[in-house]
Protein backbone atom coordinates (compact mmCIF):
# COMPACT_ATOMS: atom_id res chain seq x y z
CA UNK A 1 0.00 0.00 0.00
CA UNK A 2 1.23 3.51 -1.00
CA UNK A 3 2.05 5.86 2.10
CA UNK A 4 0.78 8.65 0.75
CA UNK A 5 -3.09 6.91 0.38
CA UNK A 6 -2.67 7.30 4.45
CA UNK A 7 -1.20 11.13 4.37
CA UNK A 8 -3.91 11.93 2.04
CA UNK A 9 -6.48 10.45 4.59
CA UNK A 10 -4.89 12.45 7.57
CA UNK A 11 -5.03 15.39 5.55
CA UNK A 12 -8.86 15.48 3.61
CA UNK A 13 -10.78 13.16 5.51
CA UNK A 14 -14.00 12.26 4.07
CA UNK A 15 -13.02 13.45 0.46
CA UNK A 16 -11.14 10.53 0.20
CA UNK A 17 -13.73 7.71 -0.29
CA UNK A 18 -12.23 4.74 0.12
CA UNK A 19 -8.41 2.86 -0.75
CA UNK A 20 -7.98 -0.15 -2.28
CA UNK A 21 -5.33 -1.94 -3.97
CA UNK A 22 -5.32 -3.93 -6.96
CA UNK A 23 -2.09 -5.76 -8.80
CA UNK A 24 0.18 -4.08 -6.46
CA UNK A 25 -1.04 -0.53 -7.13
CA UNK A 26 -2.97 1.82 -4.96
CA UNK A 27 -6.12 3.37 -6.16
CA UNK A 28 -7.80 6.12 -4.56
CA UNK A 29 -11.54 7.21 -4.38
CA UNK A 30 -11.75 10.41 -3.84
CA UNK A 31 -14.63 13.37 -3.92
CA UNK A 32 -15.34 14.48 -7.70
CA UNK A 33 -15.96 18.31 -6.17
CA UNK A 34 -12.45 18.21 -4.32
CA UNK A 35 -10.22 16.65 -7.37
CA UNK A 36 -8.34 19.79 -8.15
CA UNK A 37 -7.63 20.46 -4.98
CA UNK A 38 -6.06 17.18 -3.82
CA UNK A 39 -4.30 16.24 -6.94
CA UNK A 40 -2.24 20.04 -6.53
CA UNK A 41 -1.61 18.41 -2.74
CA UNK A 42 -0.19 15.65 -4.36
CA UNK A 43 1.29 18.16 -6.63
CA UNK A 44 2.95 20.40 -4.81
CA UNK A 45 3.77 18.55 -1.59
CA UNK A 46 7.18 17.95 -1.10
CA UNK A 47 6.53 14.80 0.87
CA UNK A 48 4.36 13.14 -2.23
CA UNK A 49 5.93 15.04 -5.36
CA UNK A 50 3.72 13.40 -8.09
CA UNK A 51 5.15 15.42 -10.72
CA UNK A 52 4.34 13.50 -13.60
CA UNK A 53 0.88 13.00 -15.17
CA UNK A 54 1.15 9.81 -16.95
CA UNK A 55 -2.59 9.16 -17.94
CA UNK A 56 -5.49 10.34 -17.85
CA UNK A 57 -8.77 8.66 -19.06
CA UNK A 58 -12.14 7.44 -17.84
CA UNK A 59 -13.91 3.78 -17.31
CA UNK A 60 -17.66 2.84 -17.96
CA UNK A 61 -18.56 -0.06 -16.82
CA UNK A 62 -20.85 -2.30 -18.18
CA UNK A 63 -23.72 -2.38 -15.22
CA UNK A 64 -26.31 0.71 -16.34
CA UNK A 65 -26.08 1.76 -12.83
CA UNK A 66 -22.35 1.97 -11.93
CA UNK A 67 -21.32 5.84 -12.33
CA UNK A 68 -18.11 6.61 -14.89
CA UNK A 69 -14.81 7.00 -13.31
CA UNK A 70 -11.94 9.77 -14.52
CA UNK A 71 -8.95 8.51 -13.67
CA UNK A 72 -5.70 10.09 -12.87
CA UNK A 73 -2.51 7.75 -13.55
CA UNK A 74 0.26 9.72 -11.13
CA UNK A 75 4.13 9.25 -10.54
CA UNK A 76 7.00 10.47 -8.21
CA UNK A 77 10.23 10.47 -10.04
CA UNK A 78 11.88 11.31 -6.43
CA UNK A 79 10.45 7.80 -5.42
CA UNK A 80 9.57 5.52 -7.81
CA UNK A 81 6.33 5.84 -6.76
CA UNK A 82 3.10 5.87 -8.78
CA UNK A 83 -0.34 6.60 -7.41
CA UNK A 84 -3.92 6.21 -9.29
CA UNK A 85 -6.70 8.48 -8.11
CA UNK A 86 -10.27 8.17 -9.42
CA UNK A 87 -13.44 10.40 -9.31
CA UNK A 88 -16.85 8.83 -9.90
CA UNK A 89 -19.12 10.78 -11.90
CA UNK A 90 -22.78 10.03 -11.83
CA UNK A 91 -25.01 9.41 -14.81
CA UNK A 92 -27.90 11.49 -13.93
CA UNK A 93 -25.89 14.40 -13.92
CA UNK A 94 -23.54 16.50 -16.42
CA UNK A 95 -20.50 15.10 -16.64
CA UNK A 96 -18.30 17.22 -15.49
CA UNK A 97 -14.90 17.72 -14.00
CA UNK A 98 -11.92 20.23 -13.20
CA UNK A 99 -9.18 20.27 -16.16
CA UNK A 100 -6.15 19.27 -14.82
CA UNK A 101 -4.28 21.72 -17.21
CA UNK A 102 -3.25 24.65 -14.70
CA UNK A 103 -1.71 21.73 -12.93
CA UNK A 104 0.11 19.60 -15.59
CA UNK A 105 0.51 20.96 -19.42
CA UNK A 106 0.47 17.79 -20.50
CA UNK A 107 -3.17 16.78 -19.46
CA UNK A 108 -4.40 19.07 -22.50
CA UNK A 109 -4.15 16.55 -25.22
CA UNK A 110 -5.40 13.50 -22.71
CA UNK A 111 -8.17 15.78 -21.36
CA UNK A 112 -9.08 16.12 -24.76
CA UNK A 113 -8.90 12.48 -25.81
CA UNK A 114 -11.08 11.87 -22.66
CA UNK A 115 -13.54 14.47 -23.80
CA UNK A 116 -13.35 12.42 -27.50
CA UNK A 117 -14.03 9.13 -26.58
CA UNK A 118 -16.36 9.61 -23.72
CA UNK A 119 -18.16 13.13 -23.61
CA UNK A 120 -16.55 14.30 -20.18
CA UNK A 121 -16.08 18.10 -19.87
CA UNK A 122 -13.07 19.39 -18.66
CA UNK A 123 -13.95 22.51 -16.81
CA UNK A 124 -11.21 25.38 -17.25
CA UNK A 125 -9.56 23.61 -20.12
CA UNK A 126 -8.29 25.58 -23.25
CA UNK A 127 -8.84 24.17 -26.28
CA UNK A 128 -11.78 21.22 -25.40
CA UNK A 129 -11.99 19.93 -29.15
CA UNK A 130 -11.79 16.52 -30.32
CA UNK A 131 -8.38 15.07 -31.02
CA UNK A 132 -9.13 11.22 -32.61
CA UNK A 133 -12.24 11.53 -34.33
CA UNK A 134 -12.54 14.78 -36.75
CA UNK A 135 -14.33 17.78 -35.21
CA UNK A 136 -17.78 18.16 -36.94
CA UNK A 137 -18.26 13.96 -35.54
CA UNK A 138 -21.55 13.88 -34.97
CA UNK A 139 -22.47 10.31 -33.98
CA UNK A 140 -20.98 10.79 -29.99
CA UNK A 141 -18.34 9.26 -28.13
CA UNK A 142 -17.21 6.19 -29.12
CA UNK A 143 -16.21 4.33 -26.32
CA UNK A 144 -19.52 4.89 -24.34
CA UNK A 145 -21.50 1.60 -23.36
CA UNK A 146 -24.60 2.93 -25.56
CA UNK A 147 -22.71 3.45 -28.56
CA UNK A 148 -23.03 0.87 -31.25
CA UNK A 149 -19.91 -0.21 -32.14
CA UNK A 150 -20.61 0.14 -36.38
CA UNK A 151 -21.44 3.87 -35.16
CA UNK A 152 -24.99 5.79 -35.87
CA UNK A 153 -25.02 6.83 -39.29
CA UNK A 154 -25.19 4.57 -42.75
CA UNK A 155 -21.96 3.57 -43.99
CA UNK A 156 -22.77 4.78 -47.01
CA UNK A 157 -23.57 8.44 -45.03
CA UNK A 158 -19.47 7.82 -42.51
CA UNK A 159 -18.18 7.81 -46.58
CA UNK A 160 -19.91 10.39 -47.64
CA UNK A 161 -19.09 12.92 -44.25
CA UNK A 162 -15.56 11.61 -44.34
CA UNK A 163 -14.84 11.99 -48.60
CA UNK A 164 -16.70 15.57 -47.80
CA UNK A 165 -13.96 16.58 -45.03
CA UNK A 166 -11.26 18.95 -45.79
CA UNK A 167 -8.02 16.67 -44.96
CA UNK A 168 -6.07 19.92 -44.66
CA UNK A 169 -8.17 21.57 -41.84
CA UNK A 170 -7.78 18.73 -38.82
CA UNK A 171 -5.49 21.10 -37.53
CA UNK A 172 -5.47 24.66 -35.50
CA UNK A 173 -2.47 27.23 -36.43
CA UNK A 174 -1.20 26.42 -33.24
CA UNK A 175 -0.49 22.84 -33.86
CA UNK A 176 0.91 23.36 -37.15
CA UNK A 177 3.12 26.19 -35.78
CA UNK A 178 2.83 28.23 -38.64
CA UNK A 179 0.77 30.72 -36.89
CA UNK A 180 3.17 33.87 -37.26
CA UNK A 181 3.65 33.23 -41.12
CA UNK A 182 -0.20 32.99 -41.62
CA UNK A 183 0.02 36.07 -43.91
CA UNK A 184 2.62 34.52 -46.01
CA UNK A 185 0.34 31.70 -47.04
CA UNK A 186 -1.81 31.21 -50.29
CA UNK A 187 -4.58 32.58 -49.91
CA UNK A 188 -6.90 30.01 -50.60
CA UNK A 189 -4.97 27.95 -47.90
CA UNK A 190 -5.49 30.50 -45.51
CA UNK A 191 -8.83 30.71 -45.90
CA UNK A 192 -9.31 26.62 -45.51
CA UNK A 193 -7.08 26.96 -42.14
CA UNK A 194 -9.16 30.47 -40.48
CA UNK A 195 -12.65 27.91 -41.44
CA UNK A 196 -11.14 24.94 -39.83
CA UNK A 197 -12.69 21.66 -39.18
CA UNK A 198 -15.45 23.88 -36.95
CA UNK A 199 -18.02 23.81 -40.04
CA UNK A 200 -20.65 22.10 -40.89
CA UNK A 201 -20.11 19.70 -43.29
CA UNK A 202 -23.20 20.56 -46.50
CA UNK A 203 -26.31 18.17 -46.59
CA UNK A 204 -26.05 16.67 -49.63
CA UNK A 205 -27.60 17.65 -52.90
CA UNK A 206 -31.12 16.06 -53.86
CA UNK A 207 -31.43 15.16 -50.55
CA UNK A 208 -29.51 11.55 -51.03
CA UNK B 1 34.02 -7.05 -85.21
CA UNK B 2 30.98 -5.07 -85.33
CA UNK B 3 27.17 -5.05 -83.76
CA UNK B 4 26.32 -4.88 -87.51
CA UNK B 5 26.52 -7.60 -89.53
CA UNK B 6 28.46 -7.22 -92.81
CA UNK B 7 26.08 -6.90 -95.84
CA UNK B 8 26.62 -9.67 -97.95
CA UNK B 9 28.33 -8.14 -101.38
CA UNK B 10 27.30 -11.75 -103.31
CA UNK B 11 25.99 -11.09 -106.64
CA UNK B 12 21.64 -11.24 -106.18
CA UNK B 13 21.36 -9.62 -102.90
CA UNK B 14 20.22 -5.94 -102.34
CA UNK B 15 21.95 -4.12 -100.22
CA UNK B 16 20.11 -1.63 -97.84
CA UNK B 17 21.51 1.85 -97.38
CA UNK B 18 19.36 3.06 -94.38
CA UNK B 19 20.19 1.54 -91.07
CA UNK B 20 18.98 -2.36 -90.25
CA UNK B 21 17.64 -1.48 -86.41
CA UNK B 22 13.84 -1.76 -87.01
CA UNK B 23 11.40 -3.79 -86.21
CA UNK B 24 7.37 -3.95 -86.90
CA UNK B 25 5.21 -4.82 -83.87
CA UNK B 26 1.52 -3.09 -82.37
CA UNK B 27 0.82 0.35 -80.73
CA UNK B 28 -1.00 -2.05 -77.71
CA UNK B 29 2.15 -4.55 -77.29
CA UNK B 30 4.58 -1.71 -77.16
CA UNK B 31 2.62 0.51 -75.46
CA UNK B 32 1.63 -1.81 -72.46
CA UNK B 33 4.68 -3.27 -72.42
CA UNK B 34 6.24 -0.05 -71.33
CA UNK B 35 4.04 0.50 -69.03
CA UNK B 36 3.17 -2.84 -67.70
CA UNK B 37 7.64 -3.14 -66.78
CA UNK B 38 8.01 0.22 -65.65
CA UNK B 39 5.29 0.71 -62.96
CA UNK B 40 6.17 3.56 -60.22
CA UNK B 41 4.31 2.54 -57.00
CA UNK B 42 2.56 5.29 -54.66
CA UNK B 43 2.99 3.56 -51.49
CA UNK B 44 0.42 4.08 -48.24
CA UNK B 45 1.50 2.31 -45.88
CA UNK B 46 -0.81 2.72 -42.67
CA UNK B 47 -0.15 -0.72 -40.82
CA UNK B 48 1.61 -3.92 -40.70
CA UNK B 49 0.92 -4.25 -44.51
CA UNK B 50 3.34 -1.80 -45.19
CA UNK B 51 5.93 -3.79 -43.54
CA UNK B 52 5.29 -6.39 -45.95
CA UNK B 53 5.03 -3.76 -48.35
CA UNK B 54 8.89 -2.67 -47.18
CA UNK B 55 10.34 -6.26 -47.16
CA UNK B 56 8.57 -6.70 -51.14
CA UNK B 57 11.05 -3.97 -51.58
CA UNK B 58 13.99 -4.89 -50.06
CA UNK B 59 16.83 -7.22 -51.60
CA UNK B 60 15.06 -10.68 -51.05
CA UNK B 61 11.58 -10.21 -52.59
CA UNK B 62 12.90 -7.64 -54.58
CA UNK B 63 10.43 -5.89 -56.75
CA UNK B 64 13.07 -3.81 -58.70
CA UNK B 65 12.63 -7.17 -60.94
CA UNK B 66 9.47 -6.11 -61.87
CA UNK B 67 10.23 -2.69 -62.96
CA UNK B 68 8.90 -0.99 -59.56
CA UNK B 69 11.96 -0.46 -57.92
CA UNK B 70 11.45 3.18 -58.13
CA UNK B 71 8.86 4.01 -54.98
CA UNK B 72 7.28 7.82 -55.96
CA UNK B 73 7.02 9.69 -52.70
CA UNK B 74 5.03 12.16 -54.72
CA UNK B 75 1.59 11.36 -56.55
CA UNK B 76 2.29 13.40 -59.13
CA UNK B 77 4.92 10.75 -60.94
CA UNK B 78 3.53 7.86 -59.64
CA UNK B 79 1.04 5.18 -61.84
CA UNK B 80 -0.04 2.11 -58.76
CA UNK B 81 -1.37 2.92 -55.49
CA UNK B 82 -0.50 0.49 -53.38
CA UNK B 83 -2.86 1.25 -50.47
CA UNK B 84 -0.58 -1.22 -47.90
CA UNK B 85 -2.78 -1.47 -44.50
CA UNK B 86 -6.04 -0.29 -43.01
CA UNK B 87 -8.19 3.01 -44.12
CA UNK B 88 -9.69 5.15 -41.54
CA UNK B 89 -12.65 7.50 -42.27
CA UNK B 90 -9.84 10.22 -41.25
CA UNK B 91 -7.62 9.19 -43.99
CA UNK B 92 -10.40 8.78 -46.85
CA UNK B 93 -9.96 12.83 -48.22
CA UNK B 94 -6.30 11.71 -48.05
CA UNK B 95 -6.42 8.87 -50.36
CA UNK B 96 -8.66 10.39 -52.34
CA UNK B 97 -6.92 13.05 -52.53
CA UNK B 98 -3.65 11.51 -53.61
CA UNK B 99 -5.27 9.46 -56.13
CA UNK B 100 -7.22 12.68 -57.68
CA UNK B 101 -3.49 13.57 -57.94
CA UNK B 102 -1.77 11.07 -59.93
CA UNK B 103 -1.86 11.39 -63.53
CA UNK B 104 -3.04 8.77 -65.87
CA UNK B 105 -2.06 5.68 -66.48
CA UNK B 106 -2.80 5.34 -62.95
CA UNK B 107 -4.05 1.47 -61.20
CA UNK B 108 -4.15 1.01 -57.71
CA UNK B 109 -3.93 -2.30 -55.44
CA UNK B 110 -5.75 -2.94 -52.36
CA UNK B 111 -3.29 -4.98 -50.21
CA UNK B 112 -4.77 -6.63 -47.55
CA UNK B 113 -7.75 -7.59 -45.89
CA UNK B 114 -8.37 -4.09 -43.99
CA UNK B 115 -7.50 -1.79 -47.33
CA UNK B 116 -10.19 -4.39 -49.17
CA UNK B 117 -13.12 -5.10 -47.05
CA UNK B 118 -12.14 -3.30 -43.49
CA UNK B 119 -10.73 -6.41 -42.25
CA UNK B 120 -11.16 -7.06 -38.50
CA UNK B 121 -12.23 -3.17 -37.73
CA UNK B 122 -15.84 -3.88 -38.67
CA UNK B 123 -15.95 -0.50 -36.36
CA UNK B 124 -17.27 3.00 -36.31
CA UNK B 125 -13.45 4.27 -37.69
CA UNK B 126 -12.59 2.63 -40.42
CA UNK B 127 -13.15 2.20 -44.38
CA UNK B 128 -15.16 -1.14 -45.10
CA UNK B 129 -12.68 -1.47 -48.40
CA UNK B 130 -10.93 1.42 -50.20
CA UNK B 131 -13.16 0.17 -53.15
CA UNK B 132 -15.88 2.93 -51.91
CA UNK B 133 -13.03 5.76 -51.88
CA UNK B 134 -11.20 4.96 -55.02
CA UNK B 135 -11.39 2.62 -57.58
CA UNK B 136 -9.33 -0.46 -56.76
CA UNK B 137 -7.53 -2.94 -59.92
CA UNK B 138 -6.05 -5.85 -57.85
CA UNK B 139 -6.99 -6.66 -54.09
CA UNK B 140 -4.42 -9.11 -52.56
CA UNK B 141 -5.85 -10.96 -49.61
CA UNK B 142 -3.90 -11.82 -46.61
CA UNK B 143 -3.13 -10.13 -42.75
CA UNK B 144 -0.77 -9.44 -44.06
CA UNK B 145 0.17 -10.59 -47.31
CA UNK B 146 3.41 -12.17 -47.60
CA UNK B 147 5.23 -10.64 -50.31
CA UNK B 148 5.27 -13.00 -52.63
CA UNK B 149 1.39 -12.23 -52.33
CA UNK B 150 1.70 -8.69 -53.11
CA UNK B 151 4.37 -10.30 -56.20
CA UNK B 152 1.76 -12.10 -57.50
CA UNK B 153 -0.85 -9.09 -57.23
CA UNK B 154 1.96 -7.44 -59.18
CA UNK B 155 2.29 -10.00 -61.64
CA UNK B 156 -1.62 -10.29 -61.93
CA UNK B 157 -1.75 -6.04 -62.49
CA UNK B 158 0.82 -6.53 -65.23
CA UNK B 159 -1.47 -8.91 -66.98
CA UNK B 160 -4.32 -6.78 -66.73
CA UNK B 161 -2.36 -3.80 -68.23
CA UNK B 162 -0.87 -6.08 -70.94
CA UNK B 163 -4.69 -6.16 -71.83
CA UNK B 164 -5.42 -3.04 -72.18
CA UNK B 165 -5.67 -1.01 -75.54
CA UNK B 166 -5.82 2.49 -76.93
CA UNK B 167 -8.58 1.64 -78.96
CA UNK B 168 -10.75 2.22 -75.52
CA UNK B 169 -10.21 5.23 -74.27
CA UNK B 170 -12.96 4.93 -71.58
CA UNK B 171 -10.65 3.26 -69.52
CA UNK B 172 -8.55 6.41 -68.88
CA UNK B 173 -11.84 8.14 -68.30
CA UNK B 174 -10.65 9.89 -64.78
CA UNK B 175 -12.74 8.83 -62.21
CA UNK B 176 -14.18 11.88 -60.34
CA UNK B 177 -16.94 12.29 -57.16
CA UNK B 178 -20.13 12.68 -58.11
CA UNK B 179 -22.30 15.82 -56.91
CA UNK B 180 -22.95 14.19 -53.62
CA UNK B 181 -18.94 13.71 -52.62
CA UNK B 182 -19.11 9.53 -53.50
CA UNK B 183 -17.68 7.28 -55.95
CA UNK B 184 -21.07 5.02 -55.51
CA UNK B 185 -24.34 5.31 -54.98
CA UNK B 186 -25.28 5.04 -51.58
CA UNK B 187 -26.79 1.59 -51.57
CA UNK B 188 -24.15 0.20 -53.34
CA UNK B 189 -21.42 1.62 -50.43
CA UNK B 190 -23.75 0.00 -47.59
CA UNK B 191 -23.95 -2.90 -49.78
CA UNK B 192 -19.85 -3.27 -50.31
CA UNK B 193 -19.60 -2.55 -46.32
CA UNK B 194 -22.22 -5.29 -44.84
CA UNK B 195 -20.83 -7.64 -42.40
CA UNK B 196 -19.78 -10.73 -43.21
CA UNK B 197 -17.69 -13.66 -41.88
CA UNK B 198 -17.04 -13.47 -38.10
CA UNK B 199 -18.49 -10.16 -37.94
CA UNK B 200 -22.06 -11.39 -38.45
CA UNK B 201 -21.74 -12.17 -34.85
CA UNK B 202 -20.82 -9.29 -33.51
CA UNK B 203 -23.71 -7.50 -32.01
CA UNK B 204 -24.75 -3.73 -32.42
CA UNK B 205 -25.39 -2.55 -29.28
CA UNK B 206 -27.66 -0.14 -30.24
Amino acid sequence: MNPSADALERHFGSAIRRVTESCGDTIVYVELGRLREILAWLKDTPDQAYIYLVDVTAVEYREPERPLEVVYELFAFSRKVGLRVKAELPKDQPLEVDSMVPLWAGANWLEREVYDMFGITFRGHPDLRRILMWETYAEGYPLRKDFPLRGRFSRSEQVRQALNANPEAHYSLEELGIAESYQELPADMRGRLARGERGQIAEPKGGA
Amino acid sequence: MGVIATPDRSPGSVVSQVSPNWLTTRVDFLVNWARSNSMWPMPFGTACCAIEFMAAAASRYDIARFGMERMSFSPRQADVLICAGRLPFKLAPVIRRIYDQMPQPKWVISMGACASTGGIFDNYAMVQGIDTVVPVDVYVPGCPPRPEGLLYGILLLQKKIRGETLADPSIRIEQTLDEHGLRLSPERIDELSEPFGNSLHQTRSA
